[in-house]
């Protein structure tokens, strides 16, 4: 049998299980123990939480009434400003804390009321990292991953063997015995990473996981989490006031802004249709990407740094040469990059156009190209333009 | 009073104080550090196990304790001396209230260096499924133990001010030598020499957990 006919007989298996609501908590726990990985989705309905700082003070609704379905097996943002609530948001799906109304169900079965020994069997199954990276300074690296195999009641022997194997999954081999304080701030979330996946859970959270490391660094945590997640088939939930996180790792995102979701979809979608005011302040915040590794090694140095100081001087993720204008925003996907549809514009229409910014964004699986333009002419001209625009695929919105 | 006679009372002496020392550190330790960590656990704001009532209580008498004056703290804890060791008079005897004089200040210094460890390391451990129990033993000690042992050298260099203390109503030691000897019958030398020589020991002990603290933080 190959590793997919495995796959294939272990997802239908599954499926059945889940079927028998009663028997599904045991079922998965005997899975679990026989290394068979299975994928969880999460179901939020009408999440409350509210704060209260001091007797005093007034209360905080750090999340409110939030419902979402997360879906298995893929890797899901939540992206919002510091004080929006995601912060209380993970720490209520990751069963930190418990809400004051509403459910969280990860697979139909609900978690959120889990108390005692329940509770503490299903955190082991919960992978978690953070900002911080929260190492234990007491220990080594190595001592570190086996921290929740210690606690789970594994035998020593056995936690070695499962310490190692981590340690190559993350590339840290060399590093088992080393003291934390001597890793570099990637090498802390690798090990964080490892430790969080050694008791093999079936979710993974990442509570800002990248927000204190270079641009660099983040993108070699983030294609390591990706590569973990279609290893071990993990769900995914991404926690982060990056755009360029979810860009560069998330399929589907949620935008929390007040302790609400204001607007949700794929990561595509969102690239191309912002709706919510937040979500198009945090595209329009968006570092410009940089180019692959690989091209940049070409260049020359004094190139490069030219090329750098370009990016830096340009704040909206575009490549802008005219400070002012830009009345229009055009987002182009990449079906329709071949067809000269502006030429044809200004062909058709007795109008001109002046652009004043452009860029792509590469998505995992796609590209968005965005300009900013210019549109002047004839009212009704215009207006015309515009709606050839839209009908040919064009996303326009106007200032 | 000849050389070898002032030596022999010093030795006795020395030997009467480090006895007291090392059992009320240890009495003292024994009964402070269950107690500190039920402060640091129970602590209704930051606790990982929040007791408000049990909290609330544990405190007022750790602080009532605290507030005792050594001398009186120890003439009332004579008769419990009496049931426990069957004297009120003598270094044994003195063990008893050292241990408990000491017990609330241990519990304060072991709350206090368990709450420094990061919060967000043991939300970690706590999100990784580790019992109350676990978190405290793996990872609320260890984390602590630099902070811990400067604590404890701290504990032990109190204990012997407070042992110079109880010398003064009869528990033996060096300030009971220096009282004795330095103070009521007038001979200076031997005060100064009690006092050199808890200088020395005091110097001693600060050294050697200095030295311990900073070679455990040393090899993380």
């Amino acid at each position: 049998m190959s590793r997919s006919d495995i796959f294939l007989c272990n997802t239908s298996l599954y499926n059945l299980l889940k079927k028998i609501d009663c028997v599904q908590h045991f079922c998965l726990s005997i899975l679990h123990d026989f290394s068979i990985l299975m994928p969880m989705d999460i179901t939020l309905s009408n999440l409350s939480k509210t704060y209260k700082a001091s007797k005093k003070s007034p209360e905080v609704n750090a999340v409110n009434n939030i419902s979402l379905k997360i879906p298995s097996n893929d890797i899901f943002g939540i992206i919002g400003k510091s004080g929006a609530g995601k912060s209380t948001l993970v720490r209520l799906i990751s069963l930190l804390e418990s809400p004051d109304k509403g459910e969280v169900m990860y697979d139909n079965c609900r978690v959120d009321n889990l108390t005692g020994d329940k509770l503490i069997q299903r955190r082991r199954r919960i992978g978690m990292i953070f900002q911080n990276f929260n190492l234990f300074s007491s220990r080594t690296a190595g001592e570190n991953i086996a921290y929740p195999l210690e606690i789970s009641g594994m035998k020593k022997a056995k936690i070695n063997e499962r310490v190692n194997e981590l340690l190559s999954l993350v590339d840290l081999s060399d590093r088992k015995n080393a003291p934390i304080s001597t890793l570099s701030g990637g090498q802390k979330q690798r090990i964080a990473i490892a430790r969080a996946l050694a008791n093999k859970p079936d979710i993974l959270f990442c509570d800002e996981a990248t927000s204190a490391l270079d641009p660099q660094t983040t993108k070699a945590i983030l294609s390591l989490i990706r590569k973990i997640q279609a290893q071990m088939n993990l769900t995914v939930v991404m926690i982060t006031h990056q755009m360029e996180v979810v860009r560069d790792a998330c399929s589907n995102v949620a935008v929390v802004n007040n302790g609400q979701i204001v607007e949700q979809g794929t990561v595509k979608e969102i690239f191309l249709q912002p709706k919510n005011p937040v979500t198009k302040e945090f595209l329009a915040n968006l570092t410009p990407q940089t180019m692959s590794e690989n091209e940049s090694q070409k260049e020359g140095n004094a190139q490069s740094s030219s090329q750098a100081a370009k990016q830096n001087a340009d704040s909206q993720g575009l490549v802008r040469w005219s400070k002012d204008g830009g009345q229009y925003t055009l987002r182009f996907t990449n079906d329709l990059t071949d067809e000269p549809v502006l030429s044809r514009m200004a062909q058709k229409f007795d109008i001109e156009f002046n652009i004043r910014a452009g860029g792509i964004q590469t998505l995992p699986d796609s590209k968005v190209g965005t300009l900013l333009a210019d549109i002047t002419g004839n009212d009704s001209e215009v207006q015309k333009a515009v709606e050839y625009l839209r009908q040919s695929g064009v996303i326009v919105e106007k200032e | 009073m000849d050389t070898q006679k002032i030596l022999m009372l010093v030795n006795e002496a020395t030997l009467q104080t480090l006895q007291m020392v090392v059992f009320s550190t240890v009495f003292s330790l024994v009964l402070g550090l269950p107690l500190g960590i039920l402060l640091c656990v129970s602590d209704p704001k930051t606790g990982i196990k929040p007791r408000p009532v049990l909290y609330q209580v544990l405190t007022r008498i750790v602080n009532a304790l605290r507030s005792f004056p050594f001398i009186i703290l120890m003439i009332l804890l004579f008769p419990l001396s009496r049931i426990l060791v069957g004297t009120s008079i003598g270094t044994k005897a003195t063990i008893v209230p050292l241990s408990i004089a000491a017990a609330p200040f241990v519990a304060r210094i072991i709350e206090t260096s368990l709450k420094e460890v990061d919060v967000g390391v043991v939300q970690a451990a706590r999100a990784m499924g580790s019992t109350t129990m676990q978190i405290i033993m793996k990872v609320l000690l260890p984390e602590s133990l630099p902070s811990l042992i400067d604590g404890i050298t701290l504990t032990v260099i109190n204990l012997i001010g407070y042992s110079a203390m109880a010398g003064a109503i009869g528990g033996g030691g060096l300030g009971d030598l220096a009282i004795r000897y330095g103070y009521q019958r007038f001979k200076p030398i031997i005060m100064a020499i009690a006092v050199i020589v808890i200088l020395i020991m005091v110097e001693l002990i600060q050294q050697a957990g200095t030295l311990l603290s900073r070679k455990v933080a040393s090899k993380r």
